[in-house]
């Protein structure tokens, strides 16, 4: 089965690493992926996607992502201005990053056929981090609403790819958010 | 032992290159292009390759110092895109001319105006002629693969020509996929160090690049055009040796699904892997439908297209790069031209698609498919060329 991931965030927030994270993670555990920006110039601060394909089967598709499976929210401010919610597949999955619960922030978006996982990325990423810079936590809340990649792998690769303490500190902000993240 | 790393098609191409034990490289960024250079450059500056990074003020120049760092013997790569390739075009030729087995990375972009920085194939095929050997990877595997071919090809003295490794703008150069990577010391074995035939040495001064009039430019040309022939014997050799030491199978062309395929896809690069997916599932719905993708287009496979096309009636052939008012673009026209040398009577129509980076996808490549099935039931071409994709 092709899982396709749609991740939304602001250009400089990581989204191309998290995207390129979860692939990593995913090869590891023996699956096909491919992780690829949106094709174009960067922009610091502008609104961003990146994407994520993860299989059991070889991926020999090259076209852009159209209807993603699951959509991640980075930067709860896009929300209004981009349309988080486009192509998502009927009983897709969102994970949002949101102080509030999954009910309140599925009814905002007006979502029915879709689960919805909510996650303080900020609240964790201060407490550990020290640094409002919270890709890596919902890393771990996409982990606990779908098992995409083993956390296992998931912390060898955050480990090799930001080594020492800083790649220590993401780890446990991953299982951080792995525990907090609830879905309805 | 094969490794899995994670890379992107500018990653997989600078770590081949890296194996590669490359002497020389000039280059000058280009998007979509210049993560590969950026990388090698890293390469060099951590000592992790000994090679002379030259920093270069243009593509002419890039190309330009790598045409003297070849005739000096040494191993030389760059890379580019499209305006740089355009601005190296001049010297494209004299790369070719001058017998520098010079391989090249090009990440395919669009070429102005208007400007445009997504992928197309108006770049390599505006230098089509230049004397290269040009080959088309699907993905970043078999961009990795064939760098490490493509100098081994280069280098040998029955072709003495340079080679583009060619990958689509961002649909390869940005995404990041797996690649199974060889050890140093497989590549090391595989690829010797370049054993030049002549050199140019202050100490045995020789001219090279002298004038040559008509009495002779033409026997020179001829010389280029047999070292691509030879090329041909030379490519197939090198895959085999390839393929005994990675497991990988390479050759002029791949074919899939053309057992008993009625109609077929013929295109280059990344928009091939796309067309297998879709002709999969149509061969689920009992469709006879399959994919050829040329890997090398020059020199231009024609019995290995032959052989692969066996009783295809239908052939849409998918160009990525205009050749403004010609009946056919670059590649149908090269297939078409195939077809009548060997008396094939196919149907075939052209489709002109993805300019400037615009996505192909599986539905486009599905009607693409359909309408070749409907020509094989009706023996009636409605468009000879097709314009996919866009708002007329």
């Amino acid at each position: 089965m092709l899982i396709e991931v749609r991740w939304h965030g602001r250009g400089g927030q990581g989204i191309v690493t998290v995207s390129r994270l979860l692939a990593y993670a995913a090869l590891m555990d023996g699956k096909y992926v491919q992780a690829f920006p949106e094709f174009g110039p960067e922009r610091r601060g502008a609104p961003v996607t990146g994407y994520t394909r993860i299989s059991d089967e070889p991926i020999v598709i090259h076209s852009q992502i159209y209807n993603p499976h699951i959509v991640v929210v980075v930067d709860p401010t896009l929300i209004g201005s981009v349309d988080v919610t486009k192509g998502l597949v009927p009983g897709g999955l969102m994970i949002i990053h949101s102080e509030r619960s999954p009910e309140e922030v599925k009814k905002s978006l007006g979502v029915t056929d879709a689960k919805v996982y909510t996650v303080n990325a900020m609240r964790i990423a201060l407490d550990i981090l020290g640094r409002p810079i919270y890709n890596t936590a919902m890393l771990g809340a996409l982990l606990k609403a779908a098992p995409l990649a083993s956390m296992d792998s998931m912390a060898k690769v955050i480990l090799e790819r930001f080594p020492g303490a800083i790649g220590e500190k993401n780890v446990a902000v991953i299982k951080r958010a792995y525990e907090e993240a609830v879905g309805v | 032992m094969a490794r899995l790393m994670g890379l992107t098609g500018n990653e997989a191409i600078a770590y081949a290159v890296k194996q590669c034990n490359v002497d020389v490289v000039a280059a000058y960024p280009i998007t979509p292009q210049t993560i590969m250079v950026e990388v090698i450059s890293e390469y060099v500056y951590n000592g992790e390759i000994n090679a002379e990074f030259v920093c270069v003020e243009s593509e002419h120049s890039a190309m330009s110092a790598c045409v003297g760092a070849s005739l000096t013997g040494a191993r030389v790569f760059t890379a580019t895109a499209s305006q740089g390739l355009a601005l190296m075009h001049e010297m494209l030729y004299i790369a070719s001319g001058l017998r520098c087995p010079i391989v090249m990375g090009v990440a395919n972009r669009a070429l102005s105006a208007p400007l445009n920085i997504h992928g197309d194939h108006s770049d390599m095929m505006g230098s089509r002629d230049c004397g290269w050997i040009q080959i088309y990877a699907e993905n970043a595997q078999e961009a990795y693969d064939w760098v490490i071919q493509a100098f081994k090809i280069a280098e040998d003295p029955r072709v003495l020509l340079p080679v583009s490794v060619n990958i689509d703008g961002f649909i390869l150069s940005h995404s990041m996929e797996g690649v199974n990577v060889l050890d140093d010391d497989e590549v090391s074995r595989f690829l010797p160090p370049r054993r030049p035939l002549i050199t140019i040495d202050p100490a045995k001064p020789i001219t090279v690049g002298a004038l040559c009039l008509p009495d002779y430019y033409f026997e020179i040309k001829f010389q280029q055009i047999q070292a691509l022939r030879e090329a041909y014997n030379v490519i197939r050799e090198v895959n085999k040796e390839y393929e005994s030491l990675s497991g990988r199978k390479y050759g002029f062309i791949e074919s899939y699904a053309m057992e008993d395929a009625e109609a077929a896809i013929v295109c280059l690069g990344s928009t091939a892997g796309t067309a297998k997916a879709v002709a999969r599932e149509l061969r689920k719905e009992g469709k006879r439908v399959g994919v050829v993708k040329p890997w090398v287009y020059r020199p231009f496979p024609e019995d290995d297209l032959i052989r692969a096309l066996g009783d295809v009636k239908v052939l849409a052939v998918l160009d990525r790069a205009c050749s403004f008012g010609a009946p056919f673009n670059a590649l149908c026209s090269d297939v078409v031209a195939t077809l009548y040398r060997n008396g094939k009577d196919i149907k075939i129509f052209n489709c002109l698609y993805g300019l400037g980076g615009r996505d192909i996808t599986p539905s486009d490549l599905r009607v693409i498919f359909n309408e070749a099935l409907e020509i094989a039931e009706t023996g009636k071409v409605k468009e000879h060329m097709k314009f996919v994709g866009v708002r007329e």
